[in-house]
C-alpha cells in the first residue's frame, strides 16, 4: 500500500499540539453527531409503527403518535382485530399468518436437502462432466425469477403441451394443495444459491478425510450423512436463514402462485393488499405489519452470527 | 365486532403442511436408501445420478425450460397465439408509458446503490472503535431482516398525509409543518415520489453496506493505519487515502450486490404506490402486464430485458465471488 502519506510530521508539544487536540475532539464529536442522527432515523420510522400499533383506532387516526408521550393511553385491540376478526374487512391476519408458516417450512427444508445432495455430488463424487453440470447450475444463478414466472404457473395451470401433444396434464391444484406449488417454485429458484454456497463449504472439507472413509468401505451415503453433513452444519445454518429470510418475506412468488385469498395467501400479499385498498386504516396496517416482522427479527437476532456470515460470503439471492 | 376466529377451519392447511413434510423426509429417504443400495463398486456415475438428480429436475422445469419459452413469448402476442417480431420490444422503448418505466428503473439503478455505499461506509467509518460499536450496527442493520412489504408500510406511515388543517400523522408532515411549511402528498407527486420510495430502499440495505464495509475496514493492517496516524494523517486523509482504497473491492461487491436487488426490485413498489403516479419499474411493469393486464407478450420483453441488464453484473459479480473463494 503506497497510499500513505509519505511527509513526516514531527508532533510537537505545545500550541500546535493543544490545537490538533482541540481539532480532533471536535471532528469525533460530528462524527458522534452524525453516527447518532443515522441511527436515530434507522430506527425512528420502525418505533413510530410498533408505537402506533398500541394505540387506540381514533387516536391513530387523530394524533401523530409522538403526541402518546403527553396522553399515553395503550391497547392490544388493534392486534386482537387484525389477527382474529372474521369480519371480511379486517386483516384476517391469523389465517394468514398460518399460511406464511405453511409455505416457509417446506420451502426451506426442501432446497436445503436437494441444494447439500447436488453440493456433495460436485465435490466429492468423481464422474465425467462434473465441471459442466457444475458450471451450469452456477450461470443459472444469472437468470431473474422473472424469466420464469409465467411459463411456469402455466405449467400448474395448463400443463404443457408441444405441438398439440398434451406431455403433462394440467395439474389444477385447489385449495391448500396449491401451497405444492409454491413450495415447488420456491425451491427451484432456491437452488442456484443454495448448491453454489454448499459446494464452496463443502469443497474445503479435507480430501483425506474423505479418503480414509472410502478406504474403510463406506458408501457415498454414509459419507454424506455421517461425515459432511455434521461438518457443513453452519454452511447450511447460514443458507437456511437466508433462505428463510427470503421466503417469509417475498411478496411476488407468493402473490403469484399462491393467488390472493385466505386460503393459501402469506402474509405479505395480504399487507400489500390492505395497503392498496385499506390504506388509511392504520390500526390494521400497523398491528398487521408489526405481526409480519416479529417472526423474522426473532430469527434474525437468534441467528445473527450465521446470518452475518453468509453475508461476507456472498450469499444474497440476486 | 366478530372475534371467533375458527381454529378448525385452518385445520386443512395444516394437514397440507403434515404433507409436504412427510413428502419431504420420504424424498430423502428414497434418494439416501437407492444411494445405500448403489454399490460402492458400480461407476460413480450412478452415485452423482442419484444425488443430483433432484437438483437437475427442478433446475430443469423451474428455471431452464420456463427461461426459454419465455424468451420465445417475449416475440408474441399478448394471448401468446401469434408471432409479432420485435412489436413488444419496440413498445418497450417507444411507447410513453414504458419509457417512463424504463427512466424511473434508470434513477433507481444511478442512485440506490451509491446511497447504500455511501451512507453505509459512512456509518461504519463513525461508529468503528466505538464503545457501542455492536450496539449501533445492530440498529442499523434491523431492517435487512423486515420485509420491503412491511418496511413500505413503515415508511407510507412516516409519509402519511392529512390536510393542512388538522393534525399530522406522517412524521414527515410534521416536521414539515413545524417548520411553518404546508403538508403534501409526497407519494403522489412525480418526479419527487420516486425519490421517496428510493429512500426506503437505502433504509433496508444500508445495513448491508454497513455490515460488509465494516469487516472490510476491520481487515486493514494496523501497521498502515499505524504508520498513517503517526505521519499525522487527519481523520479526512485518513479516509480517503487509506481506509477506502483498502476496501476497494469490498466497496464493489456492496455496489454490485445492490444494483442487482435494486433492478429486480419490486415489492416497494408495489406496496407503496402500486406503480402508479410514475413510480413504476421494470419487475413491477413485467408483473402488471403479464398477470395483471394479459400482455404475456408485452410482459416476457420485459423479463427478458431484465435479464439482458442483470447478465453482465452478476457475470461480474461471480468473478468476484470466485476470486474471494481461492
Amino acid at each position: 500500500m503506497t497510499t500513505v502519506p509519505s511527509t513526516v510530521t514531527v508532533v510537537r508539544p505545545g500550541a500546535a499540539g493543544a490545537a490538533r487536540r482541540v481539532r480532533r475532539s471536535l471532528t469525533s464529536r460530528t462524527a458522534s453527531a452524525v453516527a447518532i442522527v443515522i441511527a436515530v432515523l434507522w430506527t425512528t420510522p420502525t418505533f413510530g409503527l410498533f408505537l402506533s400499533s398500541l394505540r387506540p383506532e381514533d387516536q391513530i387516526k387523530g394524533t401523530g403518535w409522538w403526541t402518546f408521550f403527553s396522553a399515553p393511553e395503550l391497547t392490544l385491540e388493534n392486534y386482537r382485530e387484525v389477527l382474529f376478526s372474521t369480519s371480511s374487512s379486517s386483516g384476517q391476519m391469523a389465517g394468514f399468518l398460518i399460511n406464511s408458516i405453511v409455505i416457509t417450512v417446506p420451502s426451506v427444508l426442501f432446497p436445503l436437502a436437494f441444494a447439500a445432495f447436488a453440493a456433495y455430488a460436485l465435490a466429492w463424487v468423481p464422474f465425467r462432466g462434473r465441471n459442466w453440470v457444475y458450471i451450469g447450475i452456477f450461470a443459472l444463478q444469472v437468470v431473474p425469477l422473472q424469466m420464469a414466472l409465467v411459463p411456469l404457473l402455466s405449467f400448474f395451470s395448463e400443463g404443457v403441451s408441444v405441438f398439440g401433444v398434451q406431455i403433462t396434464p394440467a395439474w389444477e391444484l385447489e385449495g391448500p394443495a396449491r401451497f405444492a406449488q409454491v413450495w415447488f417454485a420456491h425451491t427451484c429458484f432456491a437452488l442456484p444459491l443454495g448448491v453454489f454456497l454448499l459446494h464452496n463449504f463443502m469443497s474445503e472439507l479435507p480430501g483425506e478425510l474423505m479418503e480414509a472413509a472410502r478406504v474403510d468401505g463406506a458408501t457415498h451415503g454414509v459419507i454424506f450423512r455421517r461425515l459432511v453433513l455434521p461438518l457443513v452444519v453452519p454452511a447450511l445454518a447460514t443458507f437456511g436463514i437466508f433462505q428463510f429470510l427470503w421466503v417469509w418475506n417475498d411478496l411476488l412468488v407468493g402473490l403469484i402462485f399462491a393467488g390472493g385469498t385466505s386460503e393459501t395467501a402469506p402474509m405479505t400479499v395480504r399487507l400489500a393488499q390492505m395497503a392498496g385498498t385499506k390504506g388509511n386504516e392504520w390500526q390494521r396496517l400497523t398491528a398487521g405489519a408489526f405481526v409480519s416482522v416479529t417472526v423474522p427479527l426473532i430469527v434474525f437476532l437468534s441467528m445473527q452470527r450465521y446470518f452475518v456470515r453468509g453475508l461476507l460470503a456472498g450469499s444474497v439471492k440476486g | 365486532m366478530n372475534l371467533d376466529f375458527d381454529l378448525a377451519a385452518e385445520q386443512p392447511k395444516l394437514v397440507q403442511l403434515l404433507l409436504g413434510v412427510v413428502a419431504f423426509c420420504a424424498v430423502v429417504a428414497v434418494l439416501l436408501l437407492a444411494l445405500d443400495r448403489a454399490p460402492m463398486r458400480q461407476r460413480a456415475r450412478l452415485h452423482a445420478a442419484i444425488l443430483l438428480a433432484p437438483a437437475l429436475i427442478l433446475l430443469a422445469i423451474g428455471l431452464v425450460v420456463p427461461a426459454a419459452r419465455t424468451t420465445l413469448l417475449s416475440f408474441m402476442s399478448g394471448d401468446g397465439t401469434a408471432w409479432v417480431g420485435l412489436d413488444n420490444y419496440v413498445w418497450m422503448f417507444t411507447q410513453p408509458e414504458a419509457v417512463t418505466v424504463l427512466r424511473t428503473t434508470l434513477i433507481w439503478v444511478a442512485l440506490v446503490p451509491v446511497l447504500v455505499t455511501a451512507v453505509g461506509l459512512l456509518y461504519a467509518v463513525l461508529v468503528d472503535r466505538t464503545r457501542f460499536e455492536s450496539l449501533a450496527k445492530s440498529l442499523v442493520f434491523l431492517p435487512m431482516a423486515i420485509s420491503f412489504v412491511g418496511a413500505g408500510i413503515i415508511w407510507k406511515f412516516v409519509y402519511a398525509y392529512r390536510p393542512e388543517e388538522s393534525d399530522q400523522i406522517g412524521l414527515l408532515n410534521q416536521i414539515v409543518v413545524a417548520f411553518g411549511g404546508t403538508p403534501r402528498q409526497w407519494l403522489l407527486e412525480p418526479p419527487l415520489n420516486t425519490l421517496f420510495l428510493i429512500a426506503v430502499m437505502v433504509w433496508i440495505q444500508a445495513g448491508f453496506a454497513t455490515v460488509v464495509l465494516s469487516a472490510a475496514i476491520k481487515g486493514i493492517p494496523a501497521e498502515i493505519v499505524e504508520a498513517a496516524r503517526l505521519d499525522g494523517a487527519s481523520p479526512v486523509q485518513m479516509f480517503f487515502r487509506v481506509t477506502l482504497p483498502s476496501i476497494r473491492s469490498a466497496v464493489l461487491v456492496v455496489l454490485v450486490t445492490q444494483s442487482i436487488g435494486t433492478l429486480k426490485l419490486f415489492d416497494i413498489v408495489r406496496t407503496m404506490t402500486g406503480g402508479q403516479f410514475d413510480t413504476s419499474v421494470i419487475a413491477n411493469e413485467m408483473y402488471n402486464q403479464a398477470f395483471r393486464y394479459g400482455e404475456t407478450g408485452k410482459g416476457a420483453a420485459l423479463a427478458v430485458f431484465l435479464f439482458v441488464l442483470v447478465t453482465p453484473i452478476v457475470v461480474y459479480q461471480i468473478r468476484q465471488r470466485r476470486e474471494a473463494v481461492r
